[in-house]
């Protein structure tokens, strides 16, 4: 492609991807709803009648995040691909801060450090740092990964932050969607991918028997995700409040603001489990529509993955795309009780800044892609 | 490169497939929880949410036929602690166990007890309750509720029944109309948050309690009284065992009264008391609740007995039916009668020597009536024991109603048909005599022995009468006149002459049973008499169980009933012999 080619076609570059604006807009509006409407009650009792405190919290994250959004859609992607390495560094050591005095305490568990006006989960920044570097990475050896080894070669560097966030940070989750990024990036960028998918799904079928017969309290966690109301002093408590709430919705929910479980029935509704009460106030109704959302944003990914000038801005959009999918899907799996409860955020509408900051950003990139790219390739 | 660029967008729009799939799965999920699972999860999140405190109902009351209240209620008050909402447990506690006179050991275990709602103490006299809530500590629920209370105390203990801890019948009337005097409880929901604190703003959900309805007895307060001062008298002073009293009307089987001395206290029917009302402890190797069992036992209806001489008037009634004896046939009586290997005496050893019928019924001559049911074989006499009601239940609406022990009728010989001729060798109610008299001196109609006569609503207003089976035709209605002249001259000029009241004509048999095993010494007196003779208005009987000294019924349970016909029959307005 060259110099000349690309000037000619500068005019016609697609320009903002305005749906895909919208619909996120539309997310973190809702999502803004959503969180106050899930806290106020909790926030009220926990912060001395600040019955807003979750979600002026959430706000200033979420202008923050916009305002990342913005710079990342500024700038032009294909200028991050010199600094992939430096910024995975980065984001693998910054995992250690939380075990410096800035680190934050939380529920038992070390995942933030403090950055003054907001904290910061290193799993977050983890997680589009791998995307970026994966994307560098294959595009400019995509010949070279090809089959078994060189792709366990790259998903090793994938693997390295994943298994920091773990160990250091306890945080089984993110490890996971981590891991799960750079399987879905390698899988989509790579032909000769059959002997990686065999082997991925025999490591995860032996992960599925090593937990059931040693994996101590996550066992535990199959048995409540199978029977909730035997177990509820197990965990099962949480999940079952969550079902009480969905269940009570019913088609159209009992109104905005009306929901009862999150009366502190859904332990930190506004976290994690914010679907149930999506589902209990907006009904099935609702909850379909937050997905059909999701199912739209991801549509969008995909056209703009598929239209994208060069391997590099595809593979980033891949990257955004596994992340977000795979977040709402074990996110609405473990609410559902349809998987074992693990604790995964719904981009967008859960309460976390770093998740909204993060994601936002990776939002930027993704319209930066889009921006970047030449029309008329549109699908 | 191009070439994996393609290779890629196919991979990325298998992956955007997948993903699509996996929503959809999600979204089926969705589905099958919220409507398919949204009853069973959506009552599940209502019984986390909801408190439910339920208002009682006021149970219907108990009245006489003039509406005099028997059975009553009292406000009392139930005091409970909400965990969550005590602020000062140690000042509960002070109070509470200072109030109520509980040790302040049981009244920590419960305020200190994790519960949403801990009940401290109920049937709280509501003045304590009163006092309890001035104090207006928090996390101290005072909720007004209903206790039976019985105005008259221990009249007609046994009839009545009483209620237990949740207002509902444990014997008698208040078991038997238990659907209709229990009400309809109301319900207030309160929507709580998971600290159990109710939300100021949720709807409270209120059900309002529909009140019982009430039950009008034909018992009648005055006869009641008559009658068991009646039956105290002659139990202090012949040391009886217990001594019953039915009085009732022969023409529709309505009751007027029913007692059965010792009564019990119906504000107080767990303390167990003996025949002068004092409270006793149980011995060892006793068990309260048997000896409770028995204080309540009604022995008109749940308890048989050999009724004795009282049953000839089956025997005759049976006889004259069947045409093989009048008033005026010709007896002889040596003294006993000999039935197979069976020498059976008359209670006159030296015998009554030459009688007519008439005379025999009048002096209760045994073998008059073995050979009168002899006379009739076994199949006739079961067959009018039958006719006559004696082998099915009353069909009292009272509880637990005893059944008659008879023998098998082909377990009968000679003997045992000649003993049951004169009351022997089977078991009655006292009740299920009384019906059987009744038909014999009313023409002829098996009537149903009752206490209910009306349901009405708490203005008074009836919503049902209660109706009761009548079987006509059991006794023709000249064997009936014959009997009630017969019956009127036992007491006019025969063994019963204590039964009677001057001025007034009544009928009547008396009985003199002996209590198995014979030879003990201990009997039961009885009595049924019934006025005026020509058309009986009222009929009673009488049993004193185990009288010491003297035991005949014609004087020691006859006298009974004269003394109470000389109060009820002016009282009924029972005609006077001119």
């Amino acid at each position: 492609m060259s110099e000349n080619k690309r000037k000619r076609n500068k005019a016609s570059r697609m320009g903002v991807d305005y749906s895909l604006l919208v619909v996120v807009g539309f997310l973190l509006g809702f999502g803004l709803v959503m969180l106050y409407s899930s806290s106020y009650y909790s926030a009220s009792i926990k912060f001395d009648g600040d019955s807003a405190w979750y979600l002026k919290k959430q706000i200033i994250s979420t202008a923050i995040g916009i305002v990342a959004m913005l710079f990342f859609m500024a700038v032009d992607y294909k200028c991050w691909r010199k600094y992939t390495w430096a910024i995975f560094i980065a984001a693998t050591l910054s995992i250690f801060l939380v075990l410096t005095p800035l680190g934050i305490e939380a529920n038992g568990a070390r995942r933030w450090f403090s950055l003054g006006i907001t904290s910061v989960q290193p799993a977050e920044i983890v997680k589009i740092a791998v995307i970026l570097l994966l994307a560098a990475i294959l595009s400019a050896n995509i010949k070279k990964v090809n089959g078994l080894l060189p792709m366990l070669f790259v998903f090793a560097i994938a693997l390295v932050p994943a298994g920091l966030v773990f160990f250091v940070t306890d945080n089984f989750s993110s490890a996971i969607i981590i891991a799960a990024i750079g399987v879905i990036m390698l899988i989509v960028a790579c032909r000769n991918n059959k002997g990686f998918i065999a082997l991925m799904i025999i490591l995860l079928a032996l992960a599925v028997i090593a937990l059931v017969f040693f994996g101590g309290f996550r066992a535990t966690r199959i048995m409540v995700w199978l029977n909730p109301e035997q177990y509820s002093n197990e965990g099962g408590f949480q999940v079952l409040q969550g079902l009480y709430a969905i269940g009570s919705g019913g088609l159209f929910g009992k109104g905005l603001g009306q929901s009862v479980q999150k009366l502190g029935f859904v332990p930190e509704a506004q976290n994690d489990m914010i679907f149930s009460i999506i589902c209990e106030e907006l009904g099935l109704f609702g909850g379909i529509a937050v997905l059909l959302l999701f199912a739209f944003l991801i549509w969008r990914f995909m056209v703009v993955a598929t239209n994208a000038d060069d391997l590099f801005g595809s593979l980033i959009v891949v990257g955004v795309m596994a992340h977000i999918a795979v977040q709402v899907i074990l996110n609405v799996a473990v609410v559902t009780n349809t998987m074992p409860n693990t604790g995964v955020t719904l981009p967008f509408i859960s309460y976390g800044g770093s998740s909204v900051l993060f994601l936002l950003s990776e939002i930027g990139l993704v319209l930066s892609v889009a921006r970047h790219t030449r029309r008329g390739r549109e699908v | 490169m191009e070439l994996f660029k393609i290779y890629n967008k196919r991979m990325v729009v298998l992956f955007f497939c997948g993903v699509i799939l996996a929503m959809l799965i999600l979204a089926g999920r969705l589905v099958y929880l919220m409507i398919f699972q949204s009853t069973y999860y959506g009552t599940k999140a209502i019984e986390v949410q909801e408190r439910e405190r339920s208002i009682k109902a006021a149970r219907g009351l108990i009245l006489d036929r003039n509406g005099e209240i028997l059975g009553a209620n009292r406000t009392v008050c139930t005091i409970s602690v909400v965990y969550n909402q005590v602020t000062d447990p140690e000042r509960v506690i002070e109070v509470l166990s200072k109030e109520l006179s509980m040790s302040e050991e049981d009244v920590r275990k419960k305020v200190t007890k994790v519960s949403s709602r801990e009940k401290i103490k109920s049937n709280v006299d509501k003045e304590i309750g009163d006092i309890i809530r001035e104090y207006d500590l928090p996390g101290v629920k005072v909720d007004e509720d209903y206790k039976r209370y019985y105005p008259y105390g221990s009249l007609a203990s046994k009839v009545l029944g009483f209620t237990g801890a949740d207002n509902q019948g444990i014997i008698g009337l208040e078991v038997s109309y238990e659907e209709y005097l229990t009400g309809t409880p109301g319900k207030i929901l309160t929507v709580t948050d998971a600290r159990g604190v109710e939300l100021e703003k949720a709807v409270e959900n209120r059900v309002e309690p529909i009140d019982g309805l009430n039950l009008v007895t034909t018992l009648d307060v005055n006869i009641q009284q008559y009658a068991m001062q009646a039956a105290k008298k002659v139990l202090a002073a012949k040391q009886a065992n217990y001594v019953s009293i039915i009085v009732m009307n022969p023409q529709n089987g309505e009751i007027y009264a029913m007692v059965n001395v010792p009564e019990f206290d119906l504000n107080d029917p767990y303390t167990l008391v003996d025949v002068n009302g004092n409270e006793i402890q149980v011995e060892e190797g006793q068990n309260k609740q048997d000896l409770l069992n028995k204080m309540w036992r009604n022995n008109c209806i749940n308890d048989t007995y050999e009724p004795g001489s009282t049953f000839k008037i089956v025997t005759a009634t049976a006889a004259l039916e069947e045409g093989i004896v009048t008033m005026d046939t010709m007896f002889s009586c040596p003294g006993y009668y000999i039935v197979d290997d069976r020498r059976i005496r008359c209670h006159k050893t030296v015998g009554h020597g030459s009688e007519d019928f008439l005379h025999a019924t009048m002096q209760s001559c045994n073998p008059v009536f073995v050979k009168l049911g002899l006379s009739l074989g076994k199949e006739t006499y079961y067959d009018y024991l039958k006719k006559l009601g004696l082998l099915d239940k009353t069909g009292v609406d009272l509880p637990g109603e005893a059944r008659t022990i008879i023998h098998d009728i082909d377990n009968v010989g000679n003997v045992e048909l000649a003993t049951m001729s004169f009351g022997q060798s089977f078991q009655i109610t006292p009740l299920e005599l009384l019906q059987t008299a009744s038909a014999i001196v009313n023409g002829g109609n098996i009537v149903t022995p009752h206490f209910g006569m009306e349901i009405q609503d708490s203005g008074g207003n009836v919503i049902e009468t209660l109706e009761y089976e009548v079987q006509e035709g059991a006794v023709s209605a000249e064997t009936s006149e014959t009997m009630k002249y017969m019956m009127g001259m036992v007491v006019s000029e025969g063994g019963g002459s204590k039964g009677g009241v001057e001025g007034f004509e009544v009928g009547g048999k008396t009985a003199t049973s002996e209590k198995l095993p014979r030879g003990n010494g201990k009997y039961i007196a009885s009595f049924i008499g019934f006025a005026p003779v020509d058309d009986p208005q009222v009929i009673a009987i009488c049993i004193v169980d185990e009288p010491s000294g003297i035991y005949y019924g014609g004087t020691v349970a006859a006298p009974v009933i004269g003394e109470l016909y000389k109060n009820i029959l002016p009282y009924l307005g029972i005609k006077t012999i001119d």
